[in-house]
């Protein structure tokens, strides 16, 4: 369970102040899929930056399975994120020199698991977002879905609990999206907490819950089937670009 | 996270940027065959001037005219009181018991003619053990005969060149050649020897001591050569020898050093010259350390967002820094393995060229040079590789 306190992330900038995050309080129960949703500033990324252990929050008790993570020592973060927390990105972040396998089995390498453990945890993720086909060839040589769907086998190859996703469509065509959509949906559906941050409410209108992010705070909490509200919200109103 | 993954990491990163990580291993290959290849030049000398000396024998006590302490000059040239004279090696040869040899030596520079054919050369006055004393032999007729040292005899012996220069293909054996204004008969040529510190052998007129010193009217001799019968004896037949001389001249004015000394000498001298050398060619690998360096930084700027996207995956900041750092240690262990390569190529070269010139990079070079090519990479990686870990993954993430 994600447990988030008062949560307030701040930067100082020429002096002043910048509140990324507000007196952010939040629960995210084992399993629920969550999409963040926001104006660009909002707080989306930082939100999703301080779930995942990559910054700290400045002030706020942050609680992962119960567990206080945010005075937690950089090497201990550095455990957090391998066993419990995957990441997707919208750029995909594959290294261009490995190919599809070896992108999947870096985390592993760094857990420093023996050599046929990771080969055949490496099969198992290639033959579950169906690359089994693809996993010789270097990043350049796959479509954006396959990109994508690397990259999601190597965010769940150390079997983490939760899944954050940022802007994991971003990146494609609405076909290829969809595939990426239903991949994750069927890892919600087998347990895994997905919190997604999206701009598309057609990938909001899938989750549980959406978070509406406004200046660094939670300024509304619906249910996915209440995203028509949030698009209305979030449209670019007369001379804005 | 294990070595090999390391390794194979830093291999695979390495091989992305083909020329880039060639032009920084040939930096350090050119450092570690500068290092070696300098070393086994200078231990080759070492090993040939000490060569030159075993050939001589190392129980050889060498006499010179003139005292360092009381002249100010270097022994044997000016400022000595008293001439080194025939009877002076006599004394010595009659007093001391450990001499097994002693041979007075005159030497001047003369032109020696046969017909139409002449040339200037090292005259050397000496005595029938000469031949002993300077490990030479004799290629054919005989050597000088024994007679008394005082005994001017016209014969002479000539080194295999000079004979060759002056007789072409004649039989120089019983011909007369003139040596200054004396005439005297060849009476035996020298095997070839080379040269024998510093003198070429194959070039010399030998001619009785008397002979030589009638020929460049002089009455001292340039040294003598005192051959002890043991080797533990040297110490004491020099004082002997110092003794006696002081005693007959007045005052200690003569130099008397052992084979052993002069080789130490010099062989101390050279082993401080071929480690400054290598000192020297060592600054290259500082170079190409600092050229590695810079790679390594461009490299760090480039995967930026790999490293953010590393830590993400839960690398942790030692595992970042390591991988970088083996990189490092990677591209300057591999220059290093080219440069020995390299080096043991030219070093085989050089000895093909040269066959009597013994050219060997001793072991600790070789073990220096590589480690110290492996420290370079250490050294030189672990500022960029420090950056990298310092890296802030939110930022580095962002960065494409």
């Amino acid at each position: 369970m994600i447990e988030l306190e008062g949560i307030w992330r701040t930067y100082q900038m020429g002096g002043e102040e910048l509140h990324a995050l507000a007196d952010v309080s939040e629960r995210i129960e084992p399993g629920e899929h969550v999409a963040i949703m926001g104006p660009s500033g909002s707080g989306k990324s930082t939100l999703l930056n301080v779930l995942g252990c990559l910054d700290r929050a400045t002030r706020g008790t942050y609680r992962l399975g119960g567990r206080e993570v945010q005075d937690l020592s950089d090497i201990e973060l550095s455990r957090v994120r391998q066993a419990e927390i995957g990441f997707v990105f919208q750029s995909y972040h594959l290294v261009g020199r490995l190919d599809a396998a070896g992108n999947v089995e870096l985390p592993m390498v760094f857990a420093g698991l023996p050599r046929k453990e990771r080969r055949r945890r490496v099969l198992e993720a290639v033959r579950a977002v169906g690359l089994e086909d693809r996993m010789r060839h270097r990043p350049a040589e796959l479509s954006g879905g396959q990109r994508q769907r690397t990259a999601i086998a190597r965010a769940t190859i150390m079997g983490p609990r939760i899944l954050l996703a940022d802007e994991p469509t971003g990146n494609l065509d609405s076909a290829s999206g969809r595939q990426v959509l239903d991949l994750l949906e069927q890892m919600n559906a087998a347990g895994l907490t997905l919190i997604v941050v999206t701009h598309d409410p057609a990938v909001a209108r899938r989750a549980d819950r959406i978070l509406l992010l406004g200046d660094g705070r939670v300024v509304r909490r619906l249910a996915g089937s209440e995203v028509a509200e949030i698009a209305q919200l979030l449209a670019p109103r007369v001379g804005e670009p | 996270m294990r070595f090999s993954d390391l390794l194979g990491m830093a291999a695979v990163a390495l091989a992305r940027h083909r020329l880039r990580t060639g032009l920084s291993l040939l930096g350090v290959a050119i450092g570690v065959t500068a290092v070696v290849l300098l070393t086994a030049l200078g231990e080759g000398a070492r090993k040939y001037v000490s060569g030159q000396f075993q050939a001589l024998g190392t129980n050889l006590l060498i006499v010179l005219p003139g005292k360092t302490e009381t002249t100010g000059a270097f022994p044997g040239f000016g400022g000595a009181p008293n001439d080194l004279t025939l009877q002076d090696a006599r004394a010595i040869r009659r007093r001391v018991p450990q001499a097994e040899l002693v041979v007075p030596v005159a030497i001047g520079n003369e032109t020696v003619s046969h017909a139409e054919r002449r040339r200037q050369t090292i005259v050397i006055g000496a005595t029938k053990d000469f031949l002993e004393a300077r490990r030479l032999g004799l290629a054919h007729g005989e050597f000088l005969p024994d007679i008394d040292w005082e005994r001017a005899m016209p014969v002479a012996v000539l080194g295999p060149d000079l004979a060759r220069e002056l007789f072409r293909d004649e039989n120089p054996l019983g011909a007369i050649v003139r040596v200054g204004d004396a005439r005297v008969r060849v009476i035996g040529v020298l095997e070839p020897r080379g040269t024998q510190l510093g003198l070429d052998v194959d070039e010399v007129v030998i001619v009785p001591v008397a002979s030589a010193m009638r020929i460049f009217n002089r009455s001292s001799l340039f040294r003598l050569l005192i051959q002890v019968a043991a080797h533990s004896e040297l110490a004491h037949a020099q004082q002997r020898v110092v003794g006696i001389i002081s005693e007959r001249h007045g005052e200690e004015d003569v130099t008397c050093v052992t084979q052993d000394s002069v080789s130490g000498g010099l062989n101390a001298i050279l082993a401080v010259l071929t480690l400054a050398v290598a000192g020297i060619a060592a600054v290259s690998l500082t170079v190409a350390g600092i050229g590695i360096m810079n790679v390594m930084l461009v490299s760090v700027s480039e995967r930026t967002s790999e490293v953010g996207l590393l830590r993400a995956l839960g690398a942790r900041r030692a595992q970042v820094r390591a991988l970088f750092v083996v990189e490092a240690i990677l591209l300057s262990g591999a220059g290093g393995a080219v440069g020995l390569g390299v080096s043991w190529l030219l070093t085989r070269l050089f000895l093909a060229w040269y066959p009597a010139f013994p050219a060997a990079a001793p072991a600790w070079a070789v073990g220096a040079a590589l480690g110290l090519s492996l420290a370079v990479g250490a050294i030189f990686g672990v500022l960029p590789a420090s950056q990298a870990s310092r890296l802030d993954p939110v930022l580095a993430l962002r960065k494409t």
